[in-house]
């Protein structure tokens, strides 16, 4: 498979669940508790996607992600820019790496 | 009360509302930057073209799954896998987009079958986190403002980083692995601060992905965790006040 077919078709699969529910969920209307579940989606995907991953940014060095983290969540906890909270675990990253 | 809606709609153009959110999209344009130019960066680095780069943040359009699409290719891994991690990591965008679509009854099938390429992890959370400011009736182009500016970003971003990815220097595109994590941590963290029920239902989440990642692939891991991480919400979150 060449890599132009191969991101065609990882285009088609990610573009499918995206596309779905503006077909099937027509007129549909969720209870309570379905909304609730919904609207924690977001939050429960952000965990989710951070943890475990964030513990392989090196391989085999969890510990620069973690510190990482820990300053990316310190600068947004503090109303940092989102810019500056990036670019600030890059640059954390690249210092532990180093030293 | 049918009409006072209409009425409210029509007070600005759609020019205008693309407008307003590109604006509201601004976090996430800025954000997506330096997680493009580490996407196009790393994919230059791995081997790939910079036509490949940028096609790839064109038609995918995914983040998480791009930079582990380049993990898979680097350890060389053959296609079907891919895009059967692509297709697993991604599923949770379903959920997602049954959550967006229920507030846009009212938008034409047509539009939204385009807002639906702009579904990503960010633009979602901060498209539901605007909800409040959208109303009851938002107009279909103020998502596309905010999904195609972020979009924008992406593909850009992409291409600068495909075209500089051979004179960064291999310590420093090591450490932009964290620039995706970095993102997701600014946009939880103030929400949390916002509303610290959130951190339940994130910490939940995180903690289920680690363990089902331990017996499951990582894409299977994240959508199982966020299923069953989101149902923390159905008793933690306060009911719908509308």
């Amino acid at each position: 498979m060449t890599l132009t077919l191969i991101i065609i078709a990882m285009a088609i699969v990610t573009y499918l669940p995206r596309m779905l529910p503006v077909f099937i969920m027509d007129r549909l209307h969720f209870p309570g508790w379905v909304s609730k579940w919904l609207k924690a989606i977001p939050y429960a995907a952000l965990g989710a996607l951070i943890v475990p991953g964030i513990f392989t940014v090196e391989p085999g060095a969890p510990v620069v992600g973690v510190i990482g983290g820990l300053v990316a969540a310190v600068i947004a906890y503090f109303r940092g820019h989102i810019m500056i909270v990036i670019v600030a675990a890059i640059v954390t990253a690249f210092l532990i790496q180093r030293f | 009360m049918r009409e006072q809606q209409l009425e409210a709609a029509n007070t600005s153009t759609y020019a205008e509302d693309y407008w307003e959110g590109l604006k509201m999209a601004v976090p996430v344009i800025l954000g997506y930057l330096p997680i493009a130019i580490s996407f196009g960066v790393l994919a230059v680095q791995t081997g790939i073209s910079f036509f490949h780069a940028v096609l790839m943040s064109l038609t995918v359009y995914a983040g998480a799954s791009q930079f582990m699409a380049l993990n898979m290719l680097v350890i060389g891994t053959v296609g079907l896998e891919i895009v059967l991690a692509t297709f697993i990591l991604n599923l949770r965008h379903f959920v997602m987009s049954i959550s967006l679509f229920s507030h846009l009854q009212h938008v034409p099938k047509r539009w939204k079958a385009l807002i639906a390429q702009g579904i990503t992890d960010e633009s979602f959370a901060l498209a539901s986190l605007k909800r409040k400011e959208l109303g009851t009736y938002p107009s279909a182009a103020i998502y596309l403002g905010i999904f195609s500016g972020a979009f924008g970003m992406w593909v850009i971003g992409t291409a600068i980083g495909a075209l500089i990815g051979n004179v960064v220097p291999v310590a420093l595109s090591d450490s932009m692995g964290i620039a995706l994590y970095a993102l997701f941590i600014g946009l939880l963290v103030p929400a949390v601060r916002a509303y610290w029920k959130i951190g339940i239902i994130a910490a939940g989440s995180a903690g289920l992905s680690w363990i089902f990642s331990i017996y499951l692939s990582e894409g299977w891991a994240i959508v199982l965790a966020t299923v069953f991480g989101s149902l923390i919400g159905v008793w933690v979150l306060e009911g719908d006040e509308e």
